[in-house]
């Protein structure tokens, strides 16, 4: 969920909301924060099943250097999203689980 | 070393005892209470007292002692202080009530006259209090100074509150 | 290939620090960054540190990253952000990628290597669930994005950075159910411990977390007793029902460029594991390659200014901006105002620690 009023960091944020879409559904997100912060603030924390087990992953160190926050986005896969900013109409799909490189790696 | 404050994150009442100021000067004013016991380095203290009330010296991991008797209780020192440990407490009052000031860094703040509950060193409610004021500086620096009235024999005990507002 | 006199490799507090030093003495700098925004750890932290006036205490952490940033723009340093260092070499030439794009070669001068630490993990069955994560990540998302992970967190370690996060969870909305702390006590400041203390969260030593289990993410965890040995005791489990766990178990200092470019390094425990030598002007094993902050132990932001401003100074010194007189006195009172800082319970063994790198560094140095 998102803070609005941070007893130290006030009620201002800089930046407007947009909207970004995550496996096809819309989710609101400022402009200027990492994907990731969006997601989780959506309640989304599960961003990428393990291609094998198909276990759920999300964000464990949050400053892009674990890799266990990466999403496909806009075509591309493997993108940090902990450390990738949001754009509007940008699109955001989770890896793993009835992906291709799951099924490649089924075969 | 092992102390209660090392093993559990409270002060236990000996060693709160040798931070507390004496009775008599309690009954005469308010005091500021400087609940720290730690060799931290850190002084800020010693340079926000406006009556020199506070002495750390050096090596700055001096505790800080105060002067009882320069002390003002004014509460400047409150919100200096980076362990948000220091509090300013008055008996003077004719009858029950005392009032502890402290330094508040949530949102929301809550506002003269609400009432609230009172914590003690372990979150613990120990009855509810009436805030008297709520002062917000810039010079403070987003600590707000919250003072609430409670009954003399539990000025030392409360130090935080917790707000009855629905969330 | 460009040529830089000054590269500072990192824009958090040790390489700002060490940049502003360097620029105002008339150096040219150049400070890389890997991420979109400088300042490092120091924009979350959003507590007053401690110290006395001279180590700006009082102050809070964002505060002073505000302060260093306007100060290395008026010295004239450049901060080139999106630029990630990936190869570096013993006679000073970086291999940087900028943007993701474009890949460049610089040769520097004099180089200091300011990449500061990373977060250390701890793996019980269930860590490796959605809402488990490093306390830094949790602070990130509080206090830079604005964004509470759950409504409920679970705080794994006592240090100054499980205590302070868990602070800033409270200061968030959010709810810390509890502290555990594997060690008989806690690890950092009582007061940093007594300000949660008196919001009702429990801070458990000699508690572990025995497993964390859910579907999609964290729902809950089992905290266990330990012993003496760590080892958990038996019929002492209790479930907590958290959304979210905060692993605050150490940070061990990210020393690769320094390993590729042959720095000599050391194993030094209370400072976080594995680092670079240096002497006590900051300077490695390798002549014109300095390191300060966090990659050369983990300490403080507080500590990190001081060891960039030292190496900033020890850097420019070399190149002929500041004469050997005045260079001493201003690392004379650099490393006054250290020590002053590695004081104490908390602080003397990290002094020791230090000594002992120092004490390396000037059999390794290079000059």
């Amino acid at each position: 969920m998102r803070v609005t009023n941070h007893p130290i960091l006030g009620s201002q944020q800089s930046g407007s909301m947009v909207t970004i879409y995550l496996d096809g559904d819309p989710v609101p997100a400022r402009e200027g924060e990492p994907i990731a912060a969006a997601l989780v603030a959506a309640g989304r924390l599960r961003l990428r099943y393990t291609v094998k087990r198909h276990e759920p992953r999300g964000v464990f160190c949050g400053i892009g250097r674990c890799t266990d926050c990466v999403m496909t986005v806009n075509g591309e896969s493997n993108v940090r999203t902990c450390v990738t900013q949001v754009t509007p109409g940008m699109n955001i799909v989770s890896q793993g689980k009835g992906s291709t490189e799951a099924a490649q790696c089924e075969r | 070393m092992a102390t209660k404050l090392s093993e559990t994150g409270y002060l236990s009442e000996e060693e709160l005892s040798v931070r507390l100021p004496s009775a008599k000067r309690m009954r005469r004013g308010p005091i500021a209470v400087v609940e720290c016991t730690q060799d931290i380095p850190c002084n800020p203290c010693e340079s926000a007292c406006l009556a020199g009330a506070i002495t750390v010296g050096q090596p700055i991991t001096l505790l800080p002692i105060l002067d009882e008797e320069a002390c003002r209780g004014c509460g400047a020192c409150i919100p200096k202080c980076p362990g948000l440990a220091i509090f300013v407490v008055d008996c003077s009052r004719p009858g029950d009530m005392g009032t502890v000031q402290m330094p508040y860094e949530y949102y929301p703040l809550p506002e003269a006259n609400e009432v609230v509950q009172a914590l003690d060193r372990r979150g613990q409610p120990v009855g509810i209090a009436r805030v008297e004021k709520v002062t917000v500086l810039g010079g403070y620096d987003h600590t707000a100074l919250v003072t609430i009235v409670v009954t003399k024999d539990l000025v030392n005990r409360i130090r935080n509150i917790k707000l009855l507002r629905e969330s | 290939m460009r040529k830089i006199e000054i590269v500072v490799v990192g824009a958090g507090p040790a390489g700002l620090s060490a940049a502003v030093e360097a620029a105002r003495l008339g150096a040219e700098v150049l400070v890389l960054d890997e991420n979109h925004k400088p300042g490092g750890q120091l924009f979350k932290q959003i507590h007053k540190f401690f110290g006395s006036r001279e180590h700006r205490a009082g102050v809070r952490g964002f505060d002073l990253g505000y302060e260093l940033l306007a100060e290395a723009a008026q010295t004239g340093a450049t901060i080139a952000l999106n630029s990630v260092v990936f190869s570096i070499y013993a006679d000073k030439r970086l291999g940087v990628i900028e943007d993701g794009k474009i890949s460049r070669t610089i040769q520097a001068d004099k180089i200091i290597l300011a990449t500061g630490a990373s977060e250390n993990a701890v793996a019980f069955p269930g860590w490796i669930l959605p809402g488990v994560m490093g306390a830094g990540a949790v602070q990130t998302m509080i206090n830079l994005h604005r964004v509470l992970p759950a409504v409920k967190t679970l705080v794994i370690g006592s240090g100054n950075v499980g205590l302070i996060v868990s602070y800033q969870l409270l200061q968030a909305g959010g709810q810390v159910v509890a502290v555990v702390e594997a060690a008989p006590r806690i690890g950092g400041y009582g007061v940093h411990a007594a300000k949660i203390s008196r919001a009702g969260v429990p801070i458990l030593a000699g508690y572990t977390v025995k497993r964390a289990y859910g579907d999609e993410k964290v729902e809950g965890a089992t905290i266990v007793k330990v012993d003496e040995y760590f080892q958990p005791i038996v019929g002492t489990e209790q479930d907590v029902e958290v959304g979210c766990i905060a692993v605050a178990v150490g940070l061990t200092p990210l020393s690769e460029l320094a390993c590729l470019c042959g720095c000599v390094t050391m194993y030094v425990p209370r400072l976080g594991g594995m680092l670079p030598v240096h002497d006590a002007d900051m300077q490695t094993s390798v002549d014109g390659i300095y390191v300060a902050g966090d990659i050369a132990g983990a300490e403080e932001a507080s500590t990190a200014m001081e060891e960039g401003r030292l190496a900033g100074i020890a850097a420019a010194e070399k190149l002929g901006y500041i004469q050997g007189p005045e260079a001493a006195l201003a690392k004379d009172a650099v490393w006054r105002r250290m020590n002053t800082l590695r004081t104490g319970s908390f602080g003397q063994a990290r002094r020791e620690a230090k000594l002992s790198i120092v004490q390396q560094g000037r059999g390794v140095g290079g000059d």
